[in-house]
């Protein structure tokens, strides 16, 4: 059974559906009824035409369901009307299915289950088990967000910018479990790279694929993290840095800068460097205040001090910090890396300890609960 | 998308607003307390929150390694501690203020004359895979 061409062909058949007049939640709930079909039949019987054969019978299944619930008369004027196994979708067609799935009436965890069903082609037990949470917790999620969107109705879904957010929420959730979230990111963006042309949709892609060719080196064999100045950079994937450069490149070309295209450049001024010494921190700089300068947030001026303490040593990255909310997350740990730069490492140390406590990640806490002694145990 | 811990104490919580022992309710009132917390448990199923939910007994004891060869040293069964935990429920939700505003309800059961107990509830965010950008 080739899991992966099922993945492939969940958007398509759906969106063929969909097309032919089916509600997007009676379609959804056909297809996954076809899914199951197909497991249980391909291997024994596999089909010419994985796809068409995939469109009959989750039609079927579609007229079978919408018949029992015995609106009758409309259905069968529907089935008199079927037509015959059409055409590809076209690049609109699946677009909208994006759009769809990444509903503004969604919650963020609504959207991102949504999309991973309907456009990933991820089963409800995939998901559950990369988040960690009941099957029936994601069923319910998902029946909910279909209810939703249907009650929102199709002609206000979401816009790219709505998408993107809901992909790079996938993105940045790692993995567990049988699928890698951050790959599956990476395949539904380039995917949807590939029907929409659009820079801020390419600038994401860069962003996905630069930080995933990094993956590798982030953490040791024991699974602690390592700092990004530490990391064994032969580890890196150069062909997926050359290919986030690349569309990186193309994208700022267009001469239309949005937020994922300065992170993106920035994460690309990293994989540039051969060594953590060659980074270019006085241009990091410089895309963090183009960065500001399209979204500011405290979290972009807490990174930006980092780099500034980095290209104009210590004091200046202290400096660039003060004024900021000392409670935002990862505060204390900028604060103490800055410090023990300015050669106060007892200040660091206990910065260290404070960032510790309140790290959102076990990894997280360990690397600065390590911090903290190393410094402690010098003095 | 963020995993929280409601946890419910029979001591080392402040007292709630309305505390009177269990066993000093009715029949009744015992019934629609425990009923309240099964449909919010249920409600929460519903949403795509609910992950998981225990309840503990108060009998337990403090366990240590005694040595080499030698068996565990307990301390109990009636552990001298001045918390002791209830009993406990895993949310996963889409932000902090939402944990609150569920913790919220889950401390309005009805107790002791059908009114809410307004017990206090330990709300704890999960610590989580780190994400994948953080530099």
């Amino acid at each position: 059974m080739d899991e992966a061409l099922l993945r492939r062909l969940v958007p398509e058949v759906l969106t063929v559906l969909v097309r032919r007049g089916a509600g997007f939640a009676e379609a959804e709930d056909a297809v996954q009824e076809g899914l199951l079909d197909a497991v249980r039949s391909w291997p024994q019987d596999p089909p010419r035409d994985p796809k068409a054969w995939l469109v009959t019978v989750s039609w079927r299944r579609l007229v079978d369901a919408t018949r029992a619930e015995g609106a009758r008369r409309r259905r069968e004027e529907r089935l008199e009307a079927e037509p015959t196994a059409g055409p590809v979708p076209s690049a609109d067609d699946s677009l909208r299915l994006y759009f769809l799935c990444a509903h503004p009436a969604l919650t963020p965890s609504s959207a991102v289950a949504l999309t991973l069903r309907a456009v990933g082609g991820l089963t409800t037990r995939q998901i559950a088990e990369a988040y960690l949470v009941p099957e029936a917790t994601v069923a319910q999620r998902i029946s909910r967000a279909k209810r939703t969107v249907a009650r929102a109705g199709l002609g206000e879904s979401g816009d790219v910018a709505t998408v993107l957010r809901v992909l790079y929420l996938v993105f940045n959730e790692g993995y567990s479990g049988d699928v890698d979230l951050a790959a599956e990111a990476v395949r539904l963006t380039r995917q949807l790279a590939s029907v929409v042309d659009h820079p801020e949709v390419a600038g994401l892609l860069a962003l996905e694929l630069l930080h995933h060719a990094r993956r590798a080196a982030r953490t040791d064999a024991t699974g602690a993290l390592v700092p990004l100045a530490e990391q064994d950079r032969s580890r890196w994937d150069t062909t997926l840095v050359a290919e986030g450069v690349a569309v990186l490149q193309s994208a700022l070309a267009r001469d239309r800068l949005g937020p994922f295209q300065a992170q993106a450049a920035i994460a690309a001024l990293h994989a540039d460097a051969q060594r953590a010494e060659e980074t270019d921190w006085g241009q990091i700089v410089e895309w963090y205040d183009e960065l500001l300068r399209l979204e500011d947030s405290p979290v972009v001026r807490l990174n930006r001090a980092v780099a500034v303490g980095e290209a104009d040593g210590g004091p200046a990255g202290l400096a660039a910090l003060a004024g900021l909310d000392a409670s935002l997350p990862r505060h204390s740990a900028v604060a103490a890396h800055l410090h023990e730069r300015c050669g106060d490492p007892t200040t660091a140390a206990r910065l260290y300890a404070e960032a510790a406590r309140r790290a959102g990640s076990a990894r997280e806490r360990d690397h600065l609960v390590r911090q903290a002694a190393r410094l402690n145990s010098a003095g | 998308m963020a995993k929280h811990l409601l946890l419910k104490h029979y001591r080392g919580a402040p007292a709630g607003v309305n505390d009177v022992p269990m066993d000093r309710w009715t029949p009744d009132e015992v019934t629609a307390h425990l009923r309240y917390m099964d449909e919010f448990a249920d409600r929460l199923r519903q949403t795509g929150e609910y992950v998981d939910g225990q309840a503990l007994s108060p009998g337990g004891a403090w366990v240590r390694y005694d040595g080499e060869g030698r068996p565990p040293v307990t301390d109990g069964p009636f552990a001298e501690t001045k918390d002791l935990v209830a009993g406990w429920m895993v949310i996963d939700v889409d932000s902090w203020d939402r944990a609150v505003e569920l913790a919220g309800e889950l401390s309005a059961a009805p107790g002791a004359g059908g009114k809410p107990i307004h017990e206090w509830l330990e709300v704890r965010p999960f610590l989580t895979a780190p994400p994948t950008v953080t530099e």
